[in-house]
């Protein structure tokens, strides 16, 4: 016998089952096509105004910081004017996105923007969510060949953009756009939900920020929600 | 080497005895008591969903249970279909085993670890070391205990115990390669010198290890939930990545995960969410920038298919918040290691006799209070008092107890059945420690109660039995 014959041996004797009862099955199977969904905190279920504006409020809780910009050729000067505030050099690096590829980089000449993934020497990254929650200011990020997952964790400072309209008020709402965007059975290698900046409280309770990922997170909020 | 290693839960009491006078650990034991149990109870509050959300987490953790098999055998299908591997282990010797065989077929001989319980308990470190690979924690707080070289004193915090000035005095120890005369006072340079010194580790390693706090069977994904950003480093940088979980971590659905994620971080840190929750399915795919390009899920039974099938089922919806030794007098006074293995505190009380054996660690299910706050909190209302009571009657039925316990028991049992001797018995004993007392109105010391009195004084009985004056209370109305 295998460890995994064994393994689900124990589990069936256990439940007294043999794992092939119709009834059983079914059950099963009815609950991943139906996936219910549980409590639901009424936090969230907002107006999308509103649910912009708690999320901001949500990212800053968490220690992150936010702008709120009216169209998405603001991006660039926002993202200079982040970089001068912090006194970080006029560099970073971005995925292949389409959505940040067309944006009016040139527009900031001093800017120098580069593409591709992380191998720890960016200082800054640039990276566009698929969706935000407004419950607790998270960020939702799927991977994929025009989104690097290391732009999320290696830079010291991580800018991301999220669409006001892809705010939503709880983590199901976004399931539910992962399913139709994805499929579920086609899920993103990774997909990284990120609220604030990396941090640790293992050194005598007291906590700090910048532990192992971006010590500075930036959230731009763009467009009407 | 049995999954028991450093195994030292036989010696609790003497284990307490050194922590109730280890002023450095009492220190930083005060801490939990003064900031994260007030934290959390905030954050709760903020919540007015938070009992709900309970029950809905334990209805979805026992539905799971009672449908395990279905559910592993859907995970499997959807990890492999994702291009990930899963391998089963009915023992922490499979498991290692499993886990060296991976880690020799991708020539490492650097691995980096993000934080796993299932780790611990497979000793997976030691392992790797033995046979030639070096393994580096990277949890700031794993990375404190492995340098240390001890098991971690909380399944969240692992470094508890330490205070700044041993951290300190141990990054001296090791990191000898910077300036002796460097300034470690603040906090926030301990953590730039780890977050500098592992860095270079995670950037050069080969294979990266973390567990998962959830397995999710309709898409076959495994989910770390992190606040430092170490465990994504570790499975996104090296070329394979091993995921440790155990039967219990799967659950159904996405939609079922976003229930645990709003109990997880604010019964474990008192925070509305983790920093960093990520779903992991598969290996990077054709055109990806990152990614490891292979995915293995190790499943570990270790005895938990035998406590599906016993009195310690409800043991299994446990989602390793730590919030129960949070909340527990006894671990706040002796601190984790006195509990001897990996899970300490009142879920180490149910656990570790289900792994280890009752015979290994009789005393843990005995170091409660019974006060019941474990219970009060637990996000997935494991009833925890009740499943150590069931460990002590297994300790009593097979004559595990010392022998004063019981035949001290036996007596009680003898009164306690014959209620007539009991009342005449009692009436007998108050009256005469009334006697006794009457004079300071308190015992300094009592017979066969010596080590209680040590450290409080036992109050002399008033007048009579608790049952006498009910009788008379009763007669006169």
């Amino acid at each position: 016998m295998t460890a995994r014959d064994t393994l689900f041996a124990s589990i069936r004797q256990s439940l007294g089952v043999t794992g092939n009862e119709p009834a059983r099955r079914a059950t099963v199977a009815e609950r991943l096509r139906n996936h219910p969904r549980g409590v639901i905190p009424g936090r969230g279920q907002l107006p999308p105004a509103e649910r912009a504006k708690l999320f901001v409020q949500m990212v800053e809780a968490a220690n992150g910081s936010a702008d709120v910009l009216a169209s998405v050729d603001a991006i660039p000067s926002a993202v200079a004017a982040l970089l001068r505030k912090h006194n970080l050099p006029m560099q970073a690096r971005r995925g292949d996105d389409p959505r940040l590829a067309a944006l009016p980089w040139d527009r900031e000449r001093q800017l120098e923007i580069t593409t591709g993934a992380s191998d720890g020497h960016q200082l800054v990254s640039i990276s566009h969510a698929f969706a935000g929650v407004a419950e607790t200011g998270t960020l939702v990020m799927a991977s994929g060949p025009d989104n690097p997952t290391t732009l999320n964790f290696l830079p010291d400072t991580h800018i991301v953009v999220v669409d006001a309209k892809d705010i939503a008020g709880d983590y199901e709402t976004v399931w539910q756009r992962v399913r139709e965007s994805f499929g579920i059975e086609h899920l993103p290698r990774a997909i990284n939900m990120i609220t604030g900046p990396s941090r640790s409280a293992d050194i005598a309770q007291i906590l700090i920020l910048g532990a192992h990922g971006p010590r500075r997170l930036h959230v731009l909020v763009v467009g009407s929600p | 080497m049995s999954s028991a290693a450093h195994l030292t839960s036989p010696a609790f009491k003497e284990n307490a005895r050194e922590a109730l006078a280890d002023p450095q650990l009492q220190r930083s034991m005060h801490g939990i008591e003064t900031g994260i149990v007030d934290r959390r109870r905030a954050t709760v509050a903020r919540l007015p969903e938070f009992e709900a959300l309970r029950n809905s987490a334990r209805d979805i953790k026992n539905h799971t249970l009672a449908y395990l098999d279905l559910y592993l055998e859907k995970f499997e299908e959807r990890c492999k279909a994702a291009g990930g591997h899963v391998h089963y282990a009915v023992t922490a010797e499979e498991a290692r085993t499993t886990v060296l065989d991976i880690c020799r077929s991708a020539n490492a001989s650097l691995v980096t670890k993000g934080k796993s319980m299932i780790g611990e308990e497979i000793a997976i470190n030691d392992f790797l070391e033995e046979n030639g690979i070096t393994p580096i924690e990277t949890d700031l707080g794993e990375y404190l205990v492995q340098i240390r070289h001890e098991l971690p004193s909380h399944i969240i915090m692992p470094a508890v115990h330490l205070t700044k000035e041993q951290i300190e005095a141990d990054f001296r120890r090791v990191h000898t390669h910077l300036p002796a005369d460097r300034n470690l006072v603040e906090p926030q340079t301990l953590l730039t010198e780890a977050r500098v010194i592992l860095r270079e580790r995670f950037l050069a390693a080969d294979v990266g290890i973390t567990g998962a706090n959830f397995l999710v069977a309709e898409t076959g994904t495994s989910i770390i939930v992190t606040n430092e950003g170490n465990g994504d480093l570790t499975q996104t940088l090296p070329r394979v990545h091993i995921v440790l979980a155990s039967i219990e971590k799967v659950v159904p659905t996405l939609d079922d995960v976003a229930q645990f994620l709003r109990l997880l971080a604010r019964s474990a840190t008192a925070q509305e969410m983790s920093v960093y929750t990520t779903f992991s399915t598969g290996p990077r795919r054709e055109g990806d920038p990152d990614g490891p390009n292979e995915y293995h899920v190790i499943i570990l039974d270790n005895g938990r298919t035998a406590m599906l099938g016993g009195q310690f089922r409800e043991m299994l919806r446990c989602i390793r918040c730590g919030a129960c030794m949070n909340h527990c007098p006894v671990y706040a006074a002796v601190g984790g290691h006195t509990y001897g293995w990996v899970y300490p505190g009142p879920m180490g009380a149910v656990l570790t006799p289900s792994i280890v054996g009752i015979e290994n660690s009789a005393h843990l299910p005995n170091a409660s209070t019974f006060c019941g706050r474990c219970e009060e909190v637990c996000p997935v209302k494991i009833p925890l008092p009740k499943l150590m009571r069931h460990w002590r009657e297994r300790e009593f039925e097979r004559h595990l107890s010392p022998a004063a316990v019981r035949y001290g028991l036996g007596a009680w049992g003898f009164l306690a059945t014959r209620p007539k001797f009991y009342a005449f018995a009692m009436s007998l004993f108050v009256f005469g420690l009334g006697l006794l007392g009457k004079i300071a109105g308190r015992f300094r010391w009592l017979p066969l109660a010596g080590s209680w009195t040590r450290h409080r004084d036992f109050p002399a009985p008033q007048v009579q039995t608790f049952q006498a004056q009910w009788r008379r209370r009763v007669k006169t109305r």
